[in-house]
């Protein structure tokens, strides 16, 4: 069973039609990445998907059944991780909140809960910070802790936010690894600017601007163009690529799959 | 001061100044770190309003106010969580309305007309058994509490959006801080009076945000520091012949700049 299906999806704020006919299928173990412009749509299918909105049309589905039913399915790791810095509470504190909404006991968490919650933290590499307050920590080390309280609910599905929006570049490739690692077992949905760097860790790729286009990337020289050998994409062009039926460097018709037949187009200045 | 002890009204004020204190710390983080203190100003003058309406009827003074503050508590939060852009308007006109009821009600009550600065500005000397009955109650519900939805108010006032998302009712413990903030006012009127009670609910924590890294440390550090400044201020004004909210008040701001004069000198030296 795949384990997110949305299907013919449409919702619209007041007349404006933000997402329409929106069709997706995520499977286990996919690394997903959902891309597309501002204002394109991309938070809105978040919120559906987190349930947080309901779909004015058509359906999402977790592991079979609404989202709603089915919430600690997915783990969420918010876009802005630089709120409340001077808010007294210290990392494994944070950690723990993800463990709400599980049996609870009278006073604060069980000890089982603690343990694993350490546990938790030496997996994203952050347990020695577990005492730290959170506002001493940096962006990136922020964002683990922020993984880690996701992780806590043993969710099937990661979900990120702009995971790497206000992080320095040596610490988006730390944040992707560890991505890469979690991946082994869990399924991950990646809501990301960053395309040249999502492209190396995503499988799939959903273009996002009102309508979706979805893309299987595993196997990624059959896919787009390689300008150089460091196998770099050229971003401009993917995007429009991604976003458009057809390829604009080659004349290859995209439709709603992949482009295949692109290397023998001629290269382009990139 | 120490023989000033073998008074009764002396035991008595130094009981409620230790207990007051101590609620102050704990309730005072909460509105700090949620940045509710405008709100809880809007709560503390309208409670004159119950002061008045317990006069009028005939009724005991701290029922009278607790009802009242509690509802004027509610109100607000179905302000904020419905009305959240005109806020600040509203709550300026419960604080002003709140006041001018209870002046109204004190002018008409009949038989003698009570000491209305008494209220404002705190007479400690001149609190009851009853009174202090009253505040060990109110204290110890307040810990308890506390104790209980500790996790779920850290969760609510850390991250609401991620308390939401796990299935956290944040109206209700958003109401919860607000109520407790009403509570903790009518307990301060007696000792440090409703206009007063706002510095006594903001200096000490915002000393202990400083030197602390939980919020539960941080309610332990304020209570410590509210308890000296409060017995402090005591002492200056029994020995000097002072108001006693007033004197409790000044020692605490001036501490507060001697700590942020201190704090400064030491981050230069290191």
């Amino acid at each position: 069973m795949s384990i997110l299906t949305i299907e013919s999806l449409s919702f619209s704020y007041d007349k404006e039609i933000i997402l329409q006919s929106i069709n997706l299928t995520v499977e286990e173990r996919d690394f997903l990445a959902i891309i597309g412009p501002n204002g394109g749509g991309k938070s809105t299918l978040l919120k559906l998907i987190l349930g947080l909105l309901k779909p004015q049309k058509g359906t999402i589905s977790i592991l079979g059944s609404p989202p709603q039913h089915n919430r600690s399915a997915i783990g969420y790791v918010p876009q802005n991780t630089n709120i409340n810095t001077h808010f007294p509470i210290r990392v494994i504190e944070v950690v723990m909140m993800g463990f709400i909404g599980e049996k609870r006991p009278l006073f604060g968490y069980t000890p089982q809960q603690h343990h694993r919650a350490m546990a938790i933290l030496k997996e994203v590499g952050m347990e020695s910070f577990a005492h730290a307050k959170i506002g001493s920590l940096s962006g990136g080390q922020r964002q683990r802790i922020m993984i880690a309280r996701a992780l806590c609910a043993n969710p099937k599905i990661l979900l990120l936010d702009e995971p790497t929006s206000s992080i320095d570049v040596k610490g988006q490739r730390e944040i992707y690894n560890l991505l890469k690692k979690l991946n082994q077992s869990i399924t991950i949905i990646v809501v990301s600017h960053d395309i040249s760097v999502i492209l190396e860790y995503a499988n799939k790729t959903a273009h996002i601007n009102r309508h979706l286009a979805y893309h299987d990337i595993s196997n990624k020289k059959e896919t787009f163009h390689i300008h150089d050998p460091q196998e770099h994409f050229c971003e401009v062009e993917l995007l429009q690529m991604l976003g458009s039926s057809h390829c604009t460097a080659c004349d290859y018709e995209v439709g709603s799959t992949h482009c295949e037949s692109c290397h023998h187009t001629k290269e382009l200045p990139c | 001061m120490l023989e000033a002890l073998s008074f009764d009204f002396m035991q008595h004020a130094l009981i409620a100044g230790i207990l007051v204190s101590l609620l102050s710390g704990v309730v005072g983080s909460l509105i700090v770190v949620n940045r509710m203190v405008f709100l809880a100003g809007g709560i503390a003058h309208a409670s004159y309003g119950g002061i008045g309406l317990a006069l009028f009827f005939g009724f005991p003074l701290f029922l009278g106010a607790s009802l009242f503050a509690v509802a004027t508590a509610l109100l607000i939060s179905a302000i904020t969580l419905h009305q959240r852009e005109r806020i600040d308007t509203f709550i300026g006109l419960i604080w002003s309305v709140g006041m001018a009821i209870g002046i109204l009600l004190v002018d008409m009550s009949p038989g003698y007309n009570v000491d209305m600065l008494s209220y404002l500005f705190g007479s400690i000397l001149a609190v009851s058994r009853e009174d202090l009955y009253f505040m060990g109650g109110l204290l110890l519900l307040t810990l308890l509490i506390i104790a209980i939805w500790y996790r779920d108010i850290l969760a609510v006032s850390y991250d609401s959006e991620y308390a939401a998302l796990r299935g956290l009712n944040v109206k209700f413990f958003y109401t919860l801080i607000l109520v407790l903030s009403a509570l903790t006012v009518v307990i301060a009127i007696k000792v440090v009076g409703l206009i007063l009670v706002m510095a006594m609910l903001t200096i000490p924590v915002y000393i202990a945000e400083r030197l602390s890294h939980s919020l539960l440390g941080m309610m332990a550090i304020s209570g410590v520091v509210a308890t000296l400044f409060t017995t402090l201020g005591l002492w200056l004004s029994y020995t000097y012949n002072l108001t006693s909210g007033a004197s409790i008040i000044v020692v605490s701001a001036l501490s507060l700049g001697v700590f942020l004069i201190g704090a400064s000198l030491f981050k230069h030296r290191r």
